[in-house]
């Protein structure tokens, strides 16, 4: 059970339905939450590759906070510009923020 | 007795696996984005589940704290600032859906394909050092110059979150 394989394939099912999400939906909320996902299977790796593999275990865990950390700022960034698109728009489906569409 | 721990063990670990899979379905199927909202914090639990089976109890409770406890209470902020609940959310288009489904489930199969046939060897000499002591002094030694731009990014974040949130409504109004 407690193998790297195990830990591989939960963060790949996890990084591709966060990329199903970002893909597919057109709320915008929906699509933060997606790539939240995204980012926790990349941190899986990086905690599973430095349990079984890594020369040094606390660099791993260091990345993943730093993950983390951008996450958050990110998450922060990303609420910001949705709440200043729907006062803008009266919604948040994707589709309908072309204004700048070339 | 020992079998008995061992066979536990590995139940909890199969019960948070299941935890974290299902909770990322909900989190991306789902038309309403309140039950997307809270798949997206069972997913977190239980990653956070997996971090402690990891072997890292620090970074397990950094991903309740940070995730589960400030990202998600902020997705929570900006639905209920954002669109109201009781609006008819339009129907996924079916190329579209089809589309996603195919070019994910072929990235899925790929990374997977990759895990499985590669023969990933340990590196030689590990040290077993895991504690948070060593994270913190890490952090402040070599990884200062990484410590303080992630510090200076958050700064810049919650400037920007405060400036594109806070003018646009002085403008609008």
């Amino acid at each position: 059970m407690n193998t790297l394989s195990t830990y591989l394939i939960v963060a790949a099912i996890l990084f591709g339905l966060g990329l199903l999400g970002v893909l597919q939906r057109r709320n915008l909320v929906g699509m933060l939450i997606s790539i939240e996902l995204m980012l926790n299977g990349a941190n899986i790796n990086f905690m599973a590759f430095n349990r079984f593999l890594a020369p040094e275990p606390a660099v791993g865990q260091i990345i993943t906070l730093f993950v983390m950390g951008l996450a958050a700022a990110e998450a922060a960034i990303g609420l910001s510009i949705i709440l200043a698109l729907f006062r803008k728009l009266r919604s948040i489906n994707v589709e309908r923020a072309q204004q700048m569409r070339g | 007795m020992n079998f008995m721990t061992e066979a536990l063990a590995q139940a909890a670990f199969w019960v948070v696996v299941g935890l974290t899979l299902a909770g990322a379905v909900i989190a991306v199927f789902p038309r309403n984005i309140v039950y997307n909202v809270l798949g997206l914090v069972l997913a977190l639990t239980g990653v956070a589940g997996l971090y402690v089976f990891l072997g890292s109890m620090f970074i397990g409770l950094m991903q309740l704290l940070i995730y589960v406890g400030a990202v998600c209470v902020a997705i929570v902020f900006a639905i209920m600032l954002s669109r109201p609940l009781h609006l008819e959310v339009p129907e996924r288009r079916l190329p579209k859906v089809l589309m996603a489904s195919i070019a994910s489930f072929i990235f899925m199969v790929a990374i997977i394909g990759v895990n499985l046939r590669t023969a990933w060897k340990p590196a030689v000499e590990r040290s077993t050092d895991w504690s948070v002591v060593t994270i913190g002094e890490l952090l402040l030694t070599r990884y200062d110059l990484v410590f303080e731009v992630i510090s200076l990014i958050l700064l810049v974040a919650i400037l920007g979150a405060i400036v594109t949130a806070g003018f646009s409504r002085r403008l609008s109004s």
